[in-house]
């Protein structure tokens, strides 16, 4: 009897709701009832609010039932999933799911399928392609293919990717760096941890056809310490892939952990974190692709950003600007996340509306009360009314009403949502995460958030929301990066669209 | 990660390491505070904080100011500068969290074990931190014991734990 095949996801996220436990009861089940199973710990498909997901492999594919309880496992047997029997719980073929059919899968194609940390399994999916087709093309015609594809930095700024490439690969020195930015602390973001615990190695093989084209021989990847499953599962994939030879000596990577500063994801506060510093923002120009780590051309680049490589390389460039919507190419993998049902990631093309993201993909809120509020773009982002979510996910539609694209976060809040109080929290962050070094964010979010407090309470409310526009033109003209500079974005638009949760004594906390 | 006595030949014996590393990885770019970030982590895993004593030997070590060195430690919210308790919680308190209650269970942690974030129980089990952000968004509120991520966090769950850390 040959054993069957269960997959089970080792994503963090899963397992933060018992896809541990699930495997272990799943595993004593087969091992009592003398059933032959063999339990492969992938990534999860990002149907997140379905986790813990089990997957059964049969001769048709895989049949997937979820959300699994321990509790479930007993019946779980007794109705006969292990051939893929109906169970309460059944729901398909993932690919079947309406959430998931609805992707185009460019960058996550991998994630959910293949155990992250087998190089066996990473090949035989199409791994390396990308990198071994930079090799035979060369280091022009990869930067080349990444201008073709549209590409730009999914960080959140959305420059365009090749734009820096060449910047790098132009640059005279003997040392050049690649830096991956894994400092993922946008809250309702978790695209990037879901690829590094999910594919590790297509992550890697971004980097590596990266430093190819620019010629660098050191990559760094900077993870936040907030992920330790991440850091664990990237540090073994470049340990085997450094054991494999797919370096070939010409290139390697270093992990480097985060210790809790949200402003370390600023580029240039990375790069001084690297270097053993405070993670204060540095003064552009220079640009890091002419002064970036320890003074040398430097090539920094989100997750997401570095791990649309090997797609870009392998299938070309028109092939994945063939997706998208104006001066958006490609994919994006959106975040669902917050109050609403269907939670998740959800890969796909620039261009669905939110109203599309929010209730037909993500079906509205969980609570099941009224949407209230939408957050587009990490704590830096507008806040969106209902009324208002007609704008498409695309980086100049977003701008254009007002808000931005970001790492592509969408939280979603009911109706019991307290704006004010929201608006307050904006400040609050910016003062707790406030690298200190120019006044108008080291000071402009405290006395921000004193004023916010003061038209709550009725103290002279027309006169201080004067002061706070006024205030918060300081700190968008006046900042040295993003943190300061865009705090007023959460106040300013949740001031515009809920007015009436600024009367005073109307803030519920 | 639990709290031991501070050793000198201990610190310095962990820093050689990380700085061997680092030149190793960056060359001549690796000299001076590259390796400060790791080293800090290894001595927080090794000790549970970072101790006052070690600051002199590290900036010798790495040839920077005390003054440079006292800086990043505490700009960084990771170090701790004196010993937490047994276990930690971090509860997520950031934007995503917060639309799925994550305040209430802070009040909660308040009223029923007299907790705040940034303190430790009385009888040092588990210290209370606040974080923004576990990546678990889609399934909050979040939080961290240790090493651990809990996704749907409710009242229920933080009385098992409490229970558990106190065993």
């Amino acid at each position: 009897m040959s054993a069957t095949r269960i997959y089970i996801a080792r994503d963090s996220a899963a397992r933060s709701v018992n896809a541990d436990a699930v495997a272990k009861a799943i595993e004593q089940q087969a091992r009592a009832r003398g059933q032959i199973v063999e339990i492969v710990r992938t990534g999860s498909h990002g149907l997140l609010w379905l986790e813990p997901l089990v997957e059964v492999a049969g001769p048709q594919g895989r049949t997937a039932y979820g959300p699994v309880r321990v509790g479930d496992v007993v019946g779980l047997f007794e109705a006969g999933f292990l051939h893929g029997a109906p169970h309460d719980l059944s729901l398909g073929p993932v690919e079947e799911i309406d959430f998931f059919k609805r992707q185009h899968r460019f960058t996550f194609a991998r994630v959910g399928v293949v155990d992250p940390l087998s190089l066996d399994d990473y090949r035989a999916h199409g791994g390396w392609q990308g990198l071994e087709r930079a090799r035979t093309i060369g280091p022009q015609a990869v930067v080349d293919e990444i201008a073709n594809s549209g590409l730009r930095g999914r960080g959140g700024a959305g420059f365009p990717a090749h734009i820096k490439w060449s910047a790098v690969q132009e640059a005279q020195s003997e040392r050049k760096y690649v830096v991956c930015n894994a400092d993922e602390g946008d809250s309702g973001t978790f695209a990037d941890r879901m690829l590094m615990e999910g594919d590790p190695f297509l992550l890697i093989e971004g980097m590596a056809i990266c430093a190819y084209a620019v010629g660098s021989d050191r990559g760094v990847v900077y993870i936040r310490s907030e992920y330790p499953d991440a850091i664990a599962t990237m540090g073994a994939a470049v340990k085997s892939a450094r054991a494999a030879g797919i370096f070939g000596g010409a290139f390697d990577i270093e992990i480097r952990i985060g210790a809790g500063a949200y402003i370390c994801g600023e580029e240039t506060a990375l790069l001084e974190s690297i270097e053993g510093r405070r993670g204060q923002v540095r003064a552009k120009p220079p640009l890091p692709v002419q002064s970036g780590l320890f003074g040398r051309p430097t090539l920094v680049h989100n997750v997401l950003t570095l791990a649309a490589a090997p797609f870009i390389l392998t299938q070309g460039g028109p092939a994945y600007a063939a997706q998208g919507m104006g001066r958006s190419r490609g994919t994006m993998p959106i975040q669902l996340a917050g109050n609403i049902k269907r939670a998740g990631l959800f890969e796909a093309p620039f261009g669905l509306t939110l109203r599309e993201l929010v209730y037909d993909v993500g079906g509205g809120t969980a609570s099941g009360r009224p949407v209230g509020a939408v957050q587009v773009g990490g704590p830096l982002g507008a806040y969106f009314p209902d009324s208002l979510l007609d704008v498409a996910f695309d980086y100049e539609s977003l701008a254009q009403a007002g808000g931005l694209l970001g790492h592509g976060g969408i939280v979603v809040f009911d109706d019991s949502v307290d704006m004010s109080a929201q608006a307050r929290f904006a400040f609050s962050f910016c003062a707790i995460e406030s690298c200190g070094k120019c006044t108008p964010c080291r000071i402009g979010s405290t006395r921000g958030m004193e004023t916010l407090d003061k038209i709550a309470t009725g103290v002279e409310p027309e006169k201080n929301k004067a002061l706070l526009k006024d205030l918060m033109n300081v700190m968008a003209d006046g900042s040295l990066c993003a943190l300061g500079g865009l705090t007023h974005l959460p106040v300013s638009s949740a001031m515009k669209h809920f007015p009436q949760e600024f009367e005073p004594g109307n803030r519920s906390t | 990660m639990n709290a031991s006595a501070f050793d000198a030949l201990e610190v310095e014996s962990i820093a050689a390491a990380e700085i061997a590393r680092a030149l190793d990885f960056y060359g001549p770019d690796g000299r001076g505070a590259a390796p400060l970030l790791p080293i800090l982590h290894a001595l927080q895993h090794a000790f549970g904080y970072i101790d006052d004593e070690a600051l002199p030997i590290l900036a010798r070590m790495l040839n920077i100011s005390q003054a440079e060195l006292r800086g990043v430690v505490s700009f960084y919210h990771d170090f701790r500068r004196a010993p937490a308790g047994r276990h930690r919680l971090k509860i997520c308190r950031a934007e995503a969290c917060q639309s799925l209650g994550c305040e209430a269970l802070v009040a909660y942690l308040a009223q029923a074990f007299h907790l705040a974030p940034g303190q430790t129980t009385p009888d040092g089990a588990l210290t209370l931190e606040s974080v923004y952000c576990l990546g678990d968004c889609a399934l909050g509120p979040a939080a961290l014991i240790d090493d651990e991520l809990i996704g749907r966090l409710d009242k229920e769950r933080i009385d098992a734990l409490m229970s558990e850390v106190r065993k």
